[in-house]
């Protein structure tokens, strides 16, 4: 398996190195080439795995010991089965599409800016890949950081825009928040890393959950709770700032200060649900512990209906794909929560493409409404731009869950473990499923249909070129047909590849939650273009008061400010920096200094200075050694 | 007292002078002066010794040491002088600039 490595991690590697650290001598657009190109060869290397992986196990490849510490040791070793296969090839192929469309996307760039994007995604996917492959805690925690800071960087990539008008934060503002949300996420997957290395001894993946049988009825750590418990749940606590999940769901909105194609591949198909991946990677944790069911599930499903509100209400095209994504990833927890963690692998696969593909249509809106991204100045897009139109719609209807498209599969799945375990659960996600159709229609209806808005903006208007289309295109159809290899009730070639990995959570099959979500489904789409197709601008602003409280983002950033960050910046200037830091540590190096500086003002009074004292000491140590040599 | 003993008894008389010369001595001619009966004094050992075991050695030394305490004078006269000229004394205790 060293060749299909070398492939996968080899190309991006020399992509970061060449357009890192020479690209701005390069000539405009090879940066792309070698961008499109590491990432296809990855790709490549992504796909050669596949065959060995279904022709049976995979032994870990063991590259190197990273480091060794008595009875510790971790390696730097690589994980190939079902799961992390699947992850790479999505990872990779989503990818290499995005790379394709960011030649096209950021051509506008100069070629300092244009090689530094391609040298930060390439080390994103890179990073992404130590993540899904890495075969033990460790590595996957340094993949974790690892797209965690290109996450920051890509972000942040126009980091010297003021805030634009209207916005309520800028890239370089956004990036910021998005790594220390992320760092308080970090800190729970870190204590939760102590916790399995004080338990088990060894954070590989196999050897940690051959043994949390036992660690699961151990004795009570905190709260009557048992390690294990603490460990699936500090897990999740990392997962919910990666994934975006309440409370920690925060940044991502703000993320979409990032490019789109940014957006697209970090931020709604591949990143993102490295939380769900995690889970999914340690369910025999998950379930052991139940913790699954305590927390991951309910935290998932307040999550997807919560962000669904926020979705319905946003001016912005990328807001309302943002808490979309939101919302979705708290759908795919809500499977891996229940149990049926293959089915939340599959909507985190859908999603990958239905979703990438809706902010790649998006920032082809954008490009064609030059940066315009408010959705009252749009409309009658369908006419100028035809082709991101009709994949606009082929993913609107599969997020939806429109029969026999990718995403009615995956939600089927997800919905009927939910509907044979938790009732709750169910009617609030088909609830939610219904908000999905119906905002992502409002967003088809304002944007693409009726009478233009803006008449300078419309005239103006182009379809993109087609190195941008294409891979709409190529999405379009993944969107569309990635059902084929889901297959009703898990009975799919995916679910059969998975299933030595993940077993499929079989009950009893049944049609009904199907028939529900469906319905939902298709009423809030109806309902959407009911309500605001043709629409003028001014109609749209005179909101709704019931939906003030929503489109205020529930004023959780407001309260986060007052309960959270405001308090801890008073602190610091206060406490932190007037007291401990100016009197406490200051303090203590000024001591120091003033006991040597005091010291030495008794001690130097040694030093005379008068030849004839230095030569009677002289003469005093030669008669005491004379005497002790003679006695 | 064989002559043995006197030499040594007048080595070590002539040591001694210099020394307390060194020490109380103000002038920092007179303390030079005394570093030379300090010198004399051990050749004069050295004299001795190679008398009494019959050996040139401590003769050889002699020589030697002569030549370095010409050497030495002529270096610490400067010295002295060019101090002279700077501070218009040659008391040792005013000597004492390196101290801070």
């Amino acid at each position: 398996m060293l060749a299909p490595t070398a492939l996968l991690f080899l190309p991006l590697l020399a992509g970061v190195l060449i357009n890192g650290l020479f690209g701005a001598k390069l000539p405009k657009g090879l940066s792309a080439v070698v961008g499109c190109l590491a990432m296809g060869a990855s790709f490549l290397g992504a796909l050669i795995v596949i065959p060995f992986v279904r022709a049976g196990a995979v032994p870990d490849e063991v590259l190197w010991t990273w480091m060794s510490a008595g009875s510790f040791s971790v390696d730097v070793a690589l994980k190939f089965d079902a799961l992390s296969c699947i992850m790479a090839l999505i990872v990779t192929g989503v990818s290499f599409l995005i790379h394709i469309y960011s030649a096209g996307y950021m051509n506008h760039e100069d070629q300092r800016g244009f090689s530094r994007f391609y040298a930060y995604l390439n080390l994103f996917v890179f990073s992404m890949l130590v993540l899904v492959l890495g075969n033990n805690f460790a590595l996957m925690f340094v993949g974790w950081e690892g797209v965690g800071l290109c996450s920051y960087l890509l972000i942040g990539f126009w980091y010297d825009r003021e805030r634009k008008e209207g916005d309520t934060t800028y890239p370089s503002q956004a990036a910021k928040k998005a790594f220390v949300v992320n760092r308080i996420g970090d800190f729970g997957f870190l204590i939760a890393i102590f916790l399995m290395f004080t338990t088990f001894g060894t954070l590989q993946f196999d050897a940690v959950f051959a043994n949390a049988e036992a660690a699961a009825g151990g004795v009570a750590l905190m709260w009557g709770k048992p390690v294990l418990w603490w460990i699936a749940a500090l897990l999740f606590v990392g997962a919910m700032g990666k994934s975006a999940q309440i409370p920690l769901y925060v940044w991502l909105p703000d993320a979409m200060q990032g490019p789109t194609p940014v957006s697209a591949l970090i931020h709604a198909a591949t990143m993102v649900t490295a939380g769900v991946y995690m889970v999914a990677r340690s369910n025999v944790l998950f379930t052991l512990s139940g913790v699954g069911l305590d927390i991951v599930a309910p935290i998932g499903i307040i999550t997807a209906a919560f962000a669904a509100t926020m979705a319905l209400t946003s001016y912005d095209f990328k807001g309302v794909l943002a808490y979309s994504t939101v919302s979705q990833l708290g759908y795919m927890f809500v499977g891996v929560g229940l149990g049926a963690y293959s089915a939340g692998v599959a909507h985190l696969m859908t999603h990958a493409f239905f979703k990438g593909l809706l902010f790649l249509t998006a920032g082809s809106v954008l490009h064609a409404m030059q940066d315009v991204g408010d959705i009252r100045r749009m409309g009658g897009l369908s006419r100028k731009m035809p082709i991101t139109f009709v994949t606009f719609a082929i993913a609107a209807l599969a997020i939806s869950g429109f029969p026999f498209l990718s995403g009615f599969f995956s939600k089927d799945a997800i919905l009927l473990v939910a509907y044979q375990k938790s009732p709750v659960i169910f009617w609030v996600g088909a609830a939610t499923a219904g908000l999905t159709a119906f905002y992502t229609f409002r967003l088809l209806a304002i944007a693409f249909l009726g009478e233009p808005r803006d008449r300078a903006l419309y005239d103006k208007a182009h379809e993109s070129p087609a190195v941008m289309t294409l891979p709409l295109i190529v999405l379009a159809v993944l969107s569309a047909g990635a059902g084929a290899v889901l297959g009703m009730h898990e009975d799919g070639l995916f679910y059969d590849f998975i299933g030595g990995v993940l077993h499929a959570e079989h009950g009893a099959a049944t049609m009904t939650p199907m028939y529900i979500s469906v319905a939902v489904g298709l009423v809030g789409m109806v309902a959407a273009l009911l309500i605001y197709k043709g629409k003028s601008a001014d109609q749209l602003s005179r909101g709704n008061p019931l939906l003030a409280l929503p489109r205020a983002k529930w004023h959780i950033d407001e309260l986060y400010d007052a309960a959270i960050i405001r308090p801890l910046e008073v602190a610091s200037r206060t406490i932190l920096w007037r007291i401990v830091d100016k009197w406490i540590i200051d303090g203590f190096v000024n001591v120091c200094g003033a006991a040597v500086y005091a010291f030495a003002g008794v001690a130097r009074n040694v030093q005379t200075g008068v030849v004839q004292t230095y030569a009677a000491v002289i003469l005093v140590g030669v008669i005491a050694l004379l005497v002790k040599a003679l006695l | 007292m064989s002559s043995f003993a006197l030499c040594l008894a007048v080595s070590a008389a002539l040591f001694t002078l210099g020394v307390v010369g060194v020490m109380v001595k103000r002038n920092a001619i007179v303390v030079f002066m005394c570093i030379e009966l300090m010198l004399n004094g051990a050749n004069l050992a050295f004299v001795t010794f190679s008398r009494q075991h019959g050996t040139l050695d401590g003769q050889i030394f002699v020589f030697f040491v002569m030549a370095i305490a010409a050497a030495e004078v002529a270096i610490g006269l400067a010295i002295i002088v060019t101090v002279f000229k700077n501070r218009a004394s040659i008391n040792v205790d005013d000597v004492t600039m390196l101290r801070r």
